[in-house]
């Protein structure tokens, strides 16, 4: 081994002619957003910056592809009308499964069409090795390493392939810990549904500062996501996992301007498509169901109405409701699907409202009790609740047991309840206060 | 013995690209294959490699990105499947892409690929970006010293990537025979090559490349299975005179340590 | 006159440079050092660290490697001080 250097550091040197030094500017940069002063101030302002993009970005677009698919959808219905399909079929496929999917491509595809191409250019510019470095230290007091970070990073994208990244940690232990918590980022399926109460609830709280607002919202609850992670982490290499952190070694790789046509092609062809492709596959059928489920009448109240009342207690007693616990079960295949199929829930006629009414839906969540303490709790169990089908069977496959892939939806799952349990409580116990 | 099961059968003539991680080794392979790729897990490992093709005076060449690795020692899945794939699919010709900003790091990998194989090119990569930080590569030294051809690249300009499909090209068919400047390891481990190369080639009959597998037990690697096997029967088998081979020479570390380096003015 | 003395990597103070003089890791850690160049003899800079002050990126061959000082306090190093 030591042979083989001594060789390539004796030709290195014949071959190679360094003029003059220069990586000043790599160091400046890499001075900036890792030193003392301006490290944690930086990742925190990228963070925000990126959400503001895409929260700012993606409003226009997504009301003109609503738009769009809504006069599609007439044009739809009346071809269904003319081959002569019964009322029901017709409902069932443009009220049922067109809206769903609608609903989920006008929501999804600009946020992604921004957040992932935003996302490929700092990771071509080799930005994201650097977050790993700063955050190690708090990982290794976790008991992990800072290549969790980097896994997290790729949770943004999809938590699948977040869960596959672990695979770059070495020891075993460690890998397990991150595997288990990657869910604690929100992926992208949760982006929109996220961005969207935080404009409605959080950034209504101000309204000429509400995209800022909501973004800054936003980028903090992925903060709470980071310290959340840090923490279950922490539990876990202490109890189940027990361990010292292992080493760290990691390569910075030198920052490098991307090149845009790559990157284009990388995160709209590999990565926007996919996510998207997949989320349609799934909301097309689930859309079906749930219809059904709100049609279909079981002792004067529909299916979806008698298990919403069945999760009602467990819901309120979370600062939920039975209905919202009720998408997030429904939305398990996918987690896009989890607003549209609320609102069907919601929606008395069994149909869901068209995605160009955006105004409206604060009112519409608001008639159905919704406050801004349901916002938050909604967020919060969206960030911290079960991991979706395709994460969960990427985590069996990967730890190679399907009992780690039950302990992860537990785990997730209960600190989800405790955490919005708590929120309530502290809401309740303040407003009570405030009365007395 | 999964040792011995190829990743698949690959279209012929086969090119690799191997090479240390960023050093822009998949941006050469979006260059020259374009969209013509899929990606695909192989067989058992579930690292992925992509997969492409690419015309060059009407032979369609197969091309397949390796995972990027420091080394072929295999530390880690991805450096265990970059190495079989090299060992075992025989690709007829592979390209190391090395990073001019570090060279001296990235031709640590170029010599452990020459222990390999002779069908090799060195593409020296990013010589736009080392140009900015006042860095020059010499392609005809280097070329001398390593004893194969070099090609100087920036692949997001596209610079030099006409010649390196021409290069490939004239390795695959034989117009240009690399001749690798292997490393002379020192009397002794040389030594301990020469002494187990007889029973590997016995064990293995031309499957591996048997001083590859030699200086793989010296350095205490056992990843390929078989060698473990092998190293394991000689120790159960005492007549056999392997057993004290294996155990002098695979506390490689001292071997390693010992014909190298030298602590000059040091006390520790 | 140049005084010379053996420290740990993790004692090297930033923008100073030494060289490697042994590596006391073993195992995994020792192979992915060796594969990233640590390798005796050769001149190794503590470049900048991170806000926490750990890790520390270190300037070798060439490539920056960030190390914790752990890590680093396994690793001998020279270093030449001008007196």
């Amino acid at each position: 081994m030591e042979k083989i250097y001594e060789k390539a550091q004796c030709i290195a040197q014949k071959a190679v002619r360094y003029d003059k030094f220069q990586e000043d500017i790599d160091k400046k940069i890499d001075l900036l957003l890792t030193s003392k002063a301006t490290g944690i101030l930086s990742m925190l302002l990228l963070l925000s910056v990126i959400f503001w993009l895409t929260l700012v970005g993606a409003n226009y677009p997504s009301q003109l592809l609503a738009k769009i698919l809504f006069v599609i959808e007439g044009y739809l219905e009346r071809f269904l009308h003319q081959i002569g399909l019964p009322g029901v079929v017709n409902d069932f496929l443009v009220d049922g499964m067109y809206r769903t999917m609608a609903w989920v491509v006008s929501v999804m595809l600009p946020p992604l069409a921004i957040f992932f191409p935003l996302f490929t250019f700092l990771e071509e510019l080799g930005y994201l090795p650097r977050i790993a470095f700063n955050l190690d230290y708090f990982f290794k007091k976790a008991g992990t390493q800072g290549k969790q970070a980097l896994a997290m990073s790729m949770g943004f994208g999809c938590n699948a392939v977040g869960v596959t990244c672990c695979r770059i940690i070495n020891s075993p232990r460690e890998r397990m810990i991150a595997i288990l918590t990657n869910s604690f980022v929100p992926c992208n399926g949760r982006f929109p549904t996220l961005m969207l109460l935080a404009y409605l609830f959080i950034g209504g709280i101000m309204p000429n500062l509400g995209r800022m607002l909501a973004s800054l919202a936003v980028a903090g609850l992925v903060v709470f996501g980071i310290l959340i992670t840090l923490l279950v982490s922490k539990l876990l290499s202490s109890t189940f996992l027990k361990g010292l952190p292992s080493s760290f070694i990691l390569e910075l790789p030198p920052y490098r301007v991307p090149h845009i046509g790559h990157i284009i092609i990388r995160s709209i062809y590999e990565r926007t498509l996919l996510v998207l492709g997949r989320a349609i596959a799934v909301a097309a059928p689930a859309g079906g169901i749930i219809w059904l489920l709100a049609n279909i009448k079981f002792e004067n109240q529909n299916l979806l109405a008698n298990a919403a009342a069945l999760l009602d207690p467990l819901g309120r007693l979370a600062g939920l409701d039975g209905y919202i616990l009720l998408a997030f079960i429904a939305g398990s295949p996918a987690n896009e699907i989890v607003l549209p199929i609320l609102l069907m829930g919601y929606l008395a006629q069994g149909t869901m409202v068209s995605p160009d009414e955006l105004t409206g839906l604060k009112e519409l969540l608001e008639s159905y009790g919704w406050t801004t303490l349901t916002a938050i709790n909604t967020m919060l169990f969206s960030l911290l609740h079960f991991p979706c089908a395709t994460t969960l069977w990427t985590i069996k496959s990967e730890t190679g047991g399907a009992r780690w892939a039950v302990f992860a939806a537990v785990l997730t799952t209960s600190l989800a309840f405790l955490v919005c349990f708590l929120t309530s409580s502290l809401y309740r116990l303040f407003s009570w206060i405030i009365k007395l | 013995m999964d040792f011995f099961i190829p990743y698949g059968n690959f279209p012929r003539p086969l090119v690799a690209l191997a090479g240390n991680p960023n050093t822009g080794k998949s941006t050469i392979f979006n260059a020259l294959t374009g969209l013509k790729q899929h990606t695909g897990n192989w067989t058992g490992k579930t690292v992925t490699l992509a997969q492409g093709s690419f015309f060059y005076n009407n032979i369609k060449f197969c091309i397949v990105d390796l995972p990027g690795t420091y080394s072929l020692l295999a530390n880690s899945p991805e450096e265990e499947v970059a190495r079989n794939f090299i060992l075992l699919q025989k690709p007829d010709v592979i390209v190391v892409i090395t990073d001019a900003t570090c060279l001296e790091r990235n031709l640590n990998l170029v010599l452990q690929v020459m222990e390999i194989t002779d069908r090799i090119i060195v593409c020296v990569n990013l010589i736009d970006e080392a140009k900015k930080k006042g860095i020059f590569v010499d392609e005809s030294i280097l070329s001398k010293e390593l004893g194969v051809p070099v090609i100087l690249t920036a692949a997001r300009t596209g610079l030099g990537l006409q010649e390196l499909k021409e290069m490939i090209f004239k390795v695959y068919s034989g117009k240009i025979k690399p001749s690798p400047q292997r490393i002379n390891y020192g009397k002794e481990v040389e030594k301990a090559i020469a002494e187990l190369i007889p029973f590997i080639e016995n064990k293995f009959s031309g499957t591996i490349n048997p001083r590859w597998a030699a200086l793989s037990i010296i350095s205490g690697d056992y990843s390929i299975k078989d060698l473990e096997e092998l190293v394991k029967k000689s120790e159960n088998n005492r007549e056999e005179s392997t057993h004290g081979l294996f155990k002098r020479y695979n506390c490689g570390e001292n071997i390693r340590k010992s014909p190298v380096h030298s602590t000059k003015g040091s006390k520790i | 006159m140049i005084d010379m003395r053996v420290t740990t990597l993790d004692k090297l103070p930033i923008g100073k440079t030494g060289k490697i003089v042994s590596i006391l890791h073993k195992g995994l850690t020792r192979r992915r050092l060796l594969d990233l160049g640590f390798v005796p003899g050769t001149l190794i800079t503590a470049y900048f660290s991170s806000f926490t002050g750990d890790p520390v990126a270190y300037r070798i061959r060439g490539t920056t490697i960030a190390l914790r000082r752990e890590d680093a306090s396994k690793i001998l190093i020279n270093i030449e001080e001008n007196l």
